[in-house]
């Protein structure tokens, strides 16, 4: 698997760290309440299909990243910066 | 036997080699496979199950029944196929899995109890009684049933790893191949082109037509030379592409020296992982064998087969040929055969409309219903019309058509498309991304086909590069016709072959879809079909025909079993070269390493670092007393230890007070400059992620220190809140782990022992309890901490990593004029349970800061990571288990981490569990042996008596619940 990297261009996949959906973009509020924590913390979908999730390039820039893929095709549809993607 | 004149191979080099001790003489470029057939050697090896004699099958690494081991001791390797391995003066061969000999073996009388061992057996025959299974009947059956063994011995051998990157990569050096390859390179793209054979051509190798006028094996010698020439080609002889996957990235392994004398510098094999922008699969097809009745006897091979033996090694498999068929390409055996002078017994063609010839008898309609030949093939049953008739053979060619190798078509899921027409699998096209197929592997047999093929799947590849195809003629061959019709088993009541390496029959395939295993991939299972080293490639496509006659289903419905990665076997030791012994891992090291390594520490790994366990002095036989004598030091005069494997991580920008406070529990922003702070993060489930100190160098500038186990982490967690959750912040976090060697100096005498080496003067008042500030020493600028994880007055002095050596080394130097010295792991881990300090011990996942009792260090004025979750009624909970301290009743009574922990009354089992113990040690300062540990509701149990239990070491001490703070609990000692 290879990833593009907006800062470094096309990497090895051993060189990003996978962090799961990218929802925890969307942190709650301290007094969301349980049920919206507790969605935040534990609750994932499980798509076959288009997913988006996070992945931090460990070896290479350190910038956080907000892939775009399929879970059934493996294409990348789209890698941006995290940072860019939550301003 | 050699014919002499034919093949391609100077039949005047001659190598020598042995096969089971035996001297064999091949020519330079035989294969152990083809030099034991031209010394009529046709019994190779046994059978997996029924220990079966066995032959040859196939010219290539498809070879299922020709496995051997070669070299000897812990060189030794076994299941290389004899098809395969090229022979060199001096190489030794073995065959596999026979006792006492390859001729007379014991085990053979397996084939005799083959009604007992259908598919299956082991589930019906060896299920009572129950307790014989592991003791008796499964050591049995692994000695019985096997292929090569491995030595044992450690493995000397060198591996090597190695990466690749090309525009277009060309798999398979046939005629489709070489003409991509020459297409691309011509049009100067970057081009891989990789074969698994020892020379480029692939069948043209084995066969007799003509390219542009010249034999096939010349015109593709003469298109390699063009491309060597090419800078923008790498040629990769001896390379198989393994596997297909993500991104454009191929496995593959490549046989740098097993085709020579053993040599030192080279590595035995190489893994290549290839990243091609653009791949062009051109990898041919195999032939299939045709199930009928004893057809596994050595002799009975591939008809392709024979023909590579003739064509291109000048070897004969036999005297007196018979050729069994249901297509035309086997013709060409009989017409090969008959013009290198051998004799064709016969061709016994299953259909009724079979091509005539006048240079050799053809049997139309007929099948092949039986053999005999104990140890090698004497005679065949022919039947025709019903009637059954014998031919004298000693070799039986054999050919049930061809199956395109779609194998790395289907590595990323993909499942191949049935052709009706050729009765074979095709790939599915785009079944891997950027991957199209040429020739053979695409169900284009005509070397014409072939040559067009290639040239058109580079054409499209360049265009999707962007890159403008060189005008190309393709080279002119025969088209050839190939035409068939079905035949997978020839009925009969004899047991007839279809995977020779794992020994599984027409008979266990049916047998499986009358008990209902009737699912491609359930049949599999139960027989094994398709499980051993040659992944079913010989016997697959046959064996799903059967599956799909007994259950009356149609092929394409039956459907194939998921080909995987890697399409031949690849050791271990070459995906994993590099990586045995220190190789594992990368190894940190610290400045002080050679100073601990001379004063004779053993080392220990701490994550990737080493580092000192203790420092033993002349005298000490074990190591508690070089650490009880070291805490005595600190606590007495002065130590030193190096504790620049902490992490520590530089924070600026205008918003790092503000960033700290959110990562923090407690907080940053009120921290003053020149000061350091206690720090506690957690996880976003609320759960303790490590701690620290942080000190504040300006106002937008701080430096953290982590654990050394947690380092990595924190430093994701940091960019993760940085970049992720607050990108709005102004801030700025690096590692500065490696820049910075630090070095704790602890002990009443730490102040004393700085003041004479530091420039400038270290009062209290300048630098009190939990300060920092900058100093010079020897004129280096350095970091002065005023921190303490003994309990004791203690600094941290940090210099560039560069000076760490030689401060270090000062340090020691002076501690030891004032009666200190240096102090390792052992020691500092003492000294911090002395104290009650936690490491990852403690925080090791499961706990919360309400936990280890630092629930008030979660400051509610503000938001942080963790601090919603960690409010969760379930993680405040009182029955919680709570860190503690425990004291035995007797000092000297053993404590063990990992023990857990009982009401004195209550018997020591699981339901009555209390809490577990996390750290112990003597503590010299004491006299006890000191345990922290985790007590439900353990805060309000102080005083009260439990017992510790550890099963396994067999210990049950008695012990007081105490504060785990056990020395100095005011902390006047480290405040001055």
């Amino acid at each position: 698997m290879r990833l593009t990297c907006p800062h470094c261009g096309e990497r090895d996949r051993r060189e990003f760290y996978y962090a799961g959906s990218a929802e925890q973009l969307q942190r709650p509020a301290r007094d969301a309440g349980e049920g919206a924590w507790n969605d935040y913390l534990h609750n994932r979908d499980n798509p076959a299909g288009d997913t988006r999730d996070l992945w931090y390039h460990e070896s290479g820039c350190g910038a956080w990243l907000v892939v775009s893929r399929n879970t059934v095709t493996h294409a990348i549809a789209s890698i941006e910066l995290a940072a860019e993607v939550k301003r | 036997m050699r014919i002499a004149g034919r093949g391609l191979y100077d039949q005047n080099r001659k190598v020598s080699f042995t096969f089971d001790g035996r001297k064999v003489e091949g020519v330079n470029g035989d294969t152990v496979a083809s030099a034991l057939l031209a010394n009529d050697i046709r019994l190779v090896g046994r059978s997996f199950k029924y220990h079966r004699p066995r032959g040859i099958l196939t010219a290539g690494s498809e070879e299922a029944n020709a496995l051997i081991t070669v070299g000897r001791g812990a060189a030794a390797e076994p299941n290389l196929r004899a098809t395969v391995q090229e022979v060199f003066d001096g190489l030794e061969t073995r065959s596999q899995n026979r006792w006492p000999s390859l001729a007379v073996d014991a085990l053979a009388v397996n084939d005799l109890m083959a009604p007992f061992f259908g598919a299956g057996f082991y589930y019906k025959t060896f299920m009572w009684p129950r307790k014989f299974w592991e003791g008796l009947y499964e050591p049995f059956i692994r000695r019985a049933a096997g292929l090569g063994a491995l030595s044992g011995q450690h493995n000397e051998d060198h591996y090597e790893r190695a990466f690749a990157h090309c525009d277009i990569l060309v798999i398979g050096g046939g005629p489709a191949g070489l003409m991509a390859a020459l297409t691309a390179a011509r049009s100067g793209a970057d081009v891989i082109l990789a074969d698994e054979d020892s020379r480029f051509g692939g069948r043209l190798l084995a066969e007799t037509g003509t390219i542009d006028g010249l034999p096939g094996h010349q015109w593709a010698e003469g298109i390699v030379a063009e491309l060597a020439t090419m800078p923008n080609v790498r040629l990769m002889t001896r390379t198989t592409v393994t596997g297909a996957y993500d991104g454009g990235t191929f496995g593959a392994l490549e046989r740098v020296a097993q085709h020579l004398p053993r040599a030192d510098h080279l590595p035995r094999e190489c893994f290549w992982r290839i990243v091609a922008k653009r791949a062009v699969l051109c990898a041919g097809a195999l032939e299939r064998p045709v199930a009928f009745a004893d057809n596994d006897r050595p002799g009975i091979m591939n008809a392709g087969a024979v023909r590579a033996y003739v064509n291109r090694w000048g070897v004969a498999p036999g005297r007196e040929v018979a050729i069994f068929c249901n297509n035309d390409s086997a013709h060409d055996t009989a017409r090969d055969l008959i013009a290198a002078g051998v004799r064709v017994a016969a061709v016994i063609d299953s259909r009724a409309e079979a091509p005539k010839s006048d240079d050799y008898r053809v049997i139309a309609g007929g099948v092949v219903t039986g053999t005999r030949g104990r140890q090698g093939l004497r005679e065949i049953a022919v039947t025709q019309d019903g009637k059954e008739s014998r031919i004298a053979a000693d070799c039986l060619a054999v050919s049930g058509g061809w199956n395109p190798s779609v194998h790395l078509t289907c590595h990323m899921n993909g499942r191949p498309v049935w052709d009706a027409t050729l009765l074979a699998f095709v790939p599915r096209p785009g079944s891997v991304p950027g991957l199209s197929t040429a020739g053979a592997c695409n169900g284009r047999f005509a070397t014409s086909d072939c040559l067009a093929d290639g040239v058109e799947a580079a054409k499209v590849a360049l265009s999707e590069l962007g890159l403008k195809a060189a005008d190309i003629a393709v080279p002119q061959a025969g088209a050839g016709d190939y035409r068939i019709e079905a035949l997978w088993a020839v009925p009969g009541k004899r047991r007839a072959w279809l995977d020779f390496q794992n020994d599984v029959t027409v008979k266990d395939v049916r047998l499986a879809a009358q008990e209902n295993f009737s699912s491609v991939e359930h049949m599999k299972r139960y027989t094994t079909q398709g499980m051993s080293p040659d992944q079913g490639k010989n016997s697959n496509v046959a064996a799903l025909a059967v599956l799909a006659d007994a259950t009356g289903r149609g092929i394409p419905e039956t459907g194939t079993t998921t080909y995987r990665p890697p399409f031949v076997p690849v050791p271990i030791a070459a995906m994993g070269a590099g990586a045995q012994g220190k190789g594992f891992a990368p190894q940190r090291f610290t400045t002080s390493h050679q100073a601990s390594v001379d004063r004779h520490a053993p080392m220990i790994e701490a994550g990737l670092w080493y580092r000192p366990s203790y420092f033993p002095r002349p005298g000490e036989t074990h190591w508690r007393q070089s650490c009880d004598r070291e805490v005595t030091m600190v606590r007495k005069t002065v130590g030193i230890c190096d504790v620049s494997t902490l992490g520590k991580i530089d924070i600026q920008g205008k918003d790092a007070a503000q960033f700290l406070d959110f990562v923090y529990t407690n907080t940053f922003s009120t921290l003053p400059v020149g000061r350091v702070r206690y720090g506690l993060m957690l996880r976003e489930d609320g759960h303790v992620l490590d701690d620290g100190t942080t000190a504040r160098l300006s106002d937008s500038h701080f430096v953290m220190t982590t654990t050394t186990a947690a380092a990595g982490l924190v430093m994701r967690h940091l960019e993760f809140v940085a970049q992720v959750l607050r990108p709005e912040l102004d801030v700025q976090c690096v590692s500065v782990t490696e820049q910075w060697a630090q070095f704790g100096v602890a002990g009443p005498l730490s102040r004393d022992l700085l003041a004479s080496l530091v420039d400038d003067p270290i009062t209290d008042e300048a630098l009190p309890y939990m300060g920092v500030t900058d100093v010079s020493v020897g004129g280096v600028a350095a970091r002065l901490f005023r921190i303490s994880f003994s309990g004791e007055r203690a600094y941290e002095i940090a210099v560039p990593a560069r000076y760490g050596q030689s401060l270090y080394r000062q340090l020691v130097a002076q501690a030891e004029v004032m009666g200190g010295g240096p102090y390792g792991m052992e020691a500092l881990n003492v000294l911090r349970i002395e104290k009650g300090f936690i490491t990852h011990a403690e925080i090791h996942g499961r706990t919360t800061a309400f936990d280890i009792g630092a629930d008030r260090m979660v400051s509610r004025k503000k938001d942080c990571i963790g601090q919603a979750a960690a409010a969760r009624p379930g993680l405040v909970d009182e029955n919680r288990e709570q860190l503690v301290g425990l004291k035995p009743v007797n000092p000297d009574a053993a404590v063990s981490a990992g023990a857990h922990l009982f009401r004195s009354a209550d018997p020591a089992t699981r339901v009555n569990d209390q809490g577990y113990v996390t750290s112990v040690c003597w503590s010299p300062t004491l006299t006890s042996n000191l345990a922290l540990a985790f007590l439900k509701n353990g805060r309000a149990r102080h005083g009260e008596r439990v017992r510790l239990v550890d099963h396994l070491r067999k210990i049950e001490t008695l012990c007081v619940v105490c504060d785990p703070q056990f020395l100095d609990p005011e902390g006047g000692r480290m405040r001055g």
